[in-house]
């Protein structure tokens, strides 16, 4: 028995919510509320308090911090990305030796909540 | 190495001899004196100075820590610096032991608010003796001063510098002149004259054997590297003291 056009978007209707779900929210399996409170330990010397690139260290730096709440330059950049330039340091994305190699400090699920953080910390920027 | 006690003036001599009795007089003597000055020191400098080890190595611990450990001063510092410190102390964090708590922003970027830094107190001279031999005996990490082979060797300070700040990033926080570098880690234009050899290689090769949480991450460091590091922070430290 074949079934009708109504039934059959109905029975999509579940798959389509899903699917604009996975696309409107990160990927990161991460927590972005404990990510929060390892990026202000770990990372808000160089990125800033408020993620902007600007923190304490930054004016010696040769090269800037990226800019966190940089959606466009975020965006750029996959969940893949950001977690491998924290764990293996940024000369293992072809970015600065002066951000460093963290999975000393950090484990991989913790760094997937500063990913997920840093996803969030983009977002709502709003710029 | 050469000790650093800072001569007073003329004129202080007579207050600092009354001092120095007067420490003298305060501070115990003997078997029973030592387990005295132990409960002194616990007393005086643990409100801020972990003297036991950590209670756990959460985020939170290290957030709220007020100053540097000092469980391990025995496997970290110098005994004659330490002596010399006590007694005129200086900042050697410029943000303090947690950054993030001293750091405020600003539109130009963050800067380092230092209204909530507390000054070291001063100690006279007997005292600071006293204290810097009960904190030479707290040793728990003989065990990795041991696993470290390190002879002070040389490097040029051109090739030191460009090591530090270029290959390995140690300028991102760290100042290696009182002026050039980050200013979320200590400073290091002193850390030869104030730590001993052994805990700065072993401290770069595993900074969380020392400290969990430490905010300084892992290299992974082969000792030839470390050693060269060592070696730099040795050059600069003899660079400044023969330029005093």
């Amino acid at each position: 028995m074949r079934s009708s056009p109504a039934a059959f978007v109905s029975a999509l209707a579940p798959a389509i919510v899903v699917a604009s779900v996975a696309l409107s929210t990160p990927a990161s399996a991460g927590d972005a509320s404990r990510g929060k409170a390892l990026y202000e330990v770990y990372c808000t010397q160089c990125h800033g308090l408020n993620g902007k690139g600007d923190g304490v260290n930054a004016p010696q730096l040769a090269v800037k911090p990226r800019n966190h709440t940089d959606q466009a330059e975020m965006s750029a950049r996959s969940d893949a990305d950001l977690f491998k330039a924290i764990k293996q340091g940024g000369q293992a994305v072809n970015k600065s030796v002066l951000m460093p190699n963290w999975d000393g400090s950090m484990s991989d699920g913790e760094i997937e909540d500063v990913v997920a953080y840093l996803r969030e910390l983009c977002c709502q920027s709003g710029q | 190495m050469k000790r650093l006690h800072h001569r007073p003036p003329a004129t202080a001599g007579l207050g600092l001899l009354l001092a120095t009795l007067a420490a003298l007089t305060a501070l115990p003597s003997g078997l029973a004196g030592a387990a005295e000055l132990a409960d002194k020191v616990t007393k005086d400098c643990g409100g801020c100075h972990d003297l036991t080890g950590p209670s756990d190595d959460s985020l939170a611990a290290r957030s709220e820590r007020q100053a540097p450990p000092l469980y391990y001063a025995g496997n970290k510092f110098r005994e004659d610096w330490v002596v010399s410190w006590l007694q005129k102390p200086s900042r050697i964090r410029p943000a303090g032991d947690f950054p993030p708590a001293h750091v405020r922003t600003t539109a130009e970027g963050d800067v380092i608010d230092a209204s909530g830094l507390i000054d070291h107190p001063v100690l006279p001279a007997a005292e600071a003796e006293a204290v810097g031999g009960y904190l030479m005996t707290l040793r728990p990490h003989d065990d990795l001063i041991a696993q470290e082979d390190y002879t002070p060797g040389k490097v040029s300070l051109r090739m030191g510098a460009m090591d530090f700040v270029k290959f390995k990033g140690c300028a991102a926080c760290h100042r290696d002149t009182p002026k050039l570098g980050g200013l979320s880690g200590p400073e290091l234009h002193t850390a030869w004259q104030r730590l001993q050899p052994e805990f700065i290689t072993s401290y770069i090769r595993d900074p969380a054997a020392w400290e969990p949480r430490s905010l300084m991450p892992n290299q992974h460091l082969e000792s030839g590297p470390i050693h060269k590091l060592a070696n730099y922070l040795r050059a600069i430290g003899e660079s400044s003291e023969e330029s005093k």
